[in-house]
């Protein structure tokens, strides 16, 4: 078991192609760290994601399926082992 | 008749590109509907200087009273090939209703008689897939909450389209049977219009197919322009004081000022000085509550509480945008109980003879509500836009009417009906509290 961070179809081209990483508990431990290591693992897509330090507006974060801005703590909610967080563009709607 | 392949077009010298709405990078015209650079949504951006040119007042009067009277506005390439009969809905004088709730001077905007399915959505639905013909799609879908749903099966099933409609499994019944009834592959899932909207954003991107209010979202949208000039024009080529639009993902209301503001750059009407209002239901207010508190970005709602389904967006797609267009043109929002929501349906039915769907009834008892606070005048001239039909959410509305009173086929019977019992006369409550 790991944990998963998926990456959306179009920014894959900026992690290299890659669909998703895989990291141990002990690479982060809440869901704002799983997204520092994929930034790190995949410099290109820090411009992407974020602005000042900050989660882009538009940038939807979901850990199993719930938005991670319903969860206790947000993005500093704890991760687990088998946790899947998702990276999704906020555009749909209406 | 010579078939031509929609896909086969070149791009219209009238479109510039995509623009995107945060950052303002243009971007080729393709089904990617977001920045790359900031995830910022895409919107179509347009050679104004091209379109000004080519259209006038006595052009698009002379077409037939439809949407696709305003093409130059609208961003297809080649002549549009679904939908073809949308819009040009009445827009209805409401004194009545106007009286019951202070507005001297009131209009309803009645998309509730649209053609083919009763609600707004015909426009966008109109623009999105005649655009997925040209890219060549042959799958369509979208996340819904019910009109939207009957209106992508609907026209789908007319233009020969393949569609996936994906609908939060506590829907009205009518919007469900109203989307199976097309053909189209109807799918009830457990979980809240948003978990359905991300699932269909994931969808989309595995299959490739063309989800109306996600990939083809910027050519969708644009549809809904076209209830701004035809406002305009039915006012006589002039825009109102106030508009009060209901919001769910929140992209009607811009799209609204839009239109006014492309008949402006067009020369075809004075710069509109119009405020916008929006009307949300309070068990579902993620865009009233951040104009309300002042805060520059929604609150997402978790599980939306209300009988309008319609609008139980809890997270919209467009609520910064229409936040920021209320504060900016000087309007307001509110939202409204779902007992002001039954009264106001009822209401708008028994004063004007328009049977709305729940989302209707929000907008009628967002406009009394904005009267008492004072936040609309009774003498500013005000249209309410009127969105779907009140036949899909009838069992909303059912427990606040009376039950007819049954008698036998007798005249004495009836005689006594009306001496004894007349059926009760519902009396809006005054305008000023």
């Amino acid at each position: 078991m790991a944990i998963t961070v998926n990456i959306p179809p179009p920014l894959r081209p900026y992690a290299e192609g890659t669909d998703k990483i895989s990291l141990s508990p002990a690479d982060a431990t809440t869901v704002a760290g799983a997204l520092k290591v994929l930034v790190t693992r995949h410099p290109g897509l820090n411009d992407r994601m974020y602005t000042n330090g900050q989660l882009r507006p538009f940038v939807n974060v979901y850990l199993n399926n719930e938005d991670v801005r319903f969860l206790d703590g947000e993005f500093d909610a704890p991760l687990k082992d088998g946790d899947d967080v998702a990276i999704i563009p906020a555009v749909g709607g209406g | 008749m010579v078939s031509v392949n929609p896909a086969s077009i070149p791009q219209s010298p009238l479109v510039a590109g995509m623009k995107c709405r945060v950052c303002g990078k243009q971007w080729p015209v393709s089904t990617t509907n977001f920045c790359e650079d900031d995830f910022g949504p895409l919107e179509v951006d347009y050679h104004y200087d091209r379109i000004k040119p080519l259209v006038s007042r006595q052009l698009f009067e002379s077409r037939p009273n439809n949407m696709w009277r305003w093409k130059e506005f609208l961003p297809l390439n080649g002549e549009p090939t679904v939908g073809l009969h949308v819009g040009g809905t009445p827009l209805v004088k409401a004194d009545r209703l106007g009286k019951a709730i202070g507005i001297e001077n009131l209009w309803v905007k009645n998309d509730a008689v649209n053609f083919p399915t009763l609600s707004f959505k015909d426009r966008v639905v109109a623009v999105a897939l005649s655009k997925a013909r040209e890219f060549g799609l042959e799958t369509v879908g979208c996340a819904s909450t019910g009109n939207l749903a009957n209106s992508v099966a609907a026209n789908a099933a007319a233009a020969g389209l393949k569609s996936y409609i994906l609908v939060p499994s506590d829907l009205e019944r009518a919007k469900v049977l109203g989307t199976s009834v097309y053909g189209a592959n109807v799918i009830s899932v457990r979980g809240t219009y948003d978990e359905v909207n991300r699932l269909c954003t994931q969808i989309a991107f595995h299959h490739g197919w063309g989800f109306v209010n996600i990939n083809l979202r910027p050519f969708y949208a644009e549809g809904s322009k076209t209830m701004g000039y035809e406002i305009a024009q039915q006012l006589g080529w002039r825009t109102p004081r106030n508009v009060v639009s209901p919001m769910a993902g929140g992209a009607l209301i811009g799209k609204i000022s839009k239109g006014f503001n492309e008949l402006a750059a067009a020369g075809l009407i004075d710069a509109p000085r119009t405020s916008f209002f929006g009307a949300q239901a309070t068990g579902c207010n993620p865009i009233s509550g951040s104009v309300k508190e002042n805060r520059e970005r929604h609150k997402p709602v978790r599980k939306p509480d209300t009988i309008c389904k319609s609008l139980a967006i809890g997270d919209p797609a467009d609520g910064f945008f229409a936040a920021k267009l209320i504060r900016e043109s000087g309007g307001w929002a509110e939202d409204v109980s779902d007992d002001e929501i039954r009264e106001c349906m009822a209401l708008l039915a028994g004063t004007e003879g328009i049977f709305a769907e729940t989302a209707g009834g929000v907008t009628v008892a967002v406009a009394r509500k904005l009267v008492r606070q004072g936040k609309i005048r009774p003498g500013e001239e005000t249209v309410l836009c009127i969105t779907g039909n009140g036949l899909k959410t009838q069992d909303s509305v059912a427990e606040i009417l009376p039950a007819p009173a049954v008698i036998n086929p007798q005249l004495p019977e009836f005689q006594a009906l009306l001496v004894n019992g007349a059926p009760p006369v519902r009396k809006a409550e005054p305008a000023m509290a």
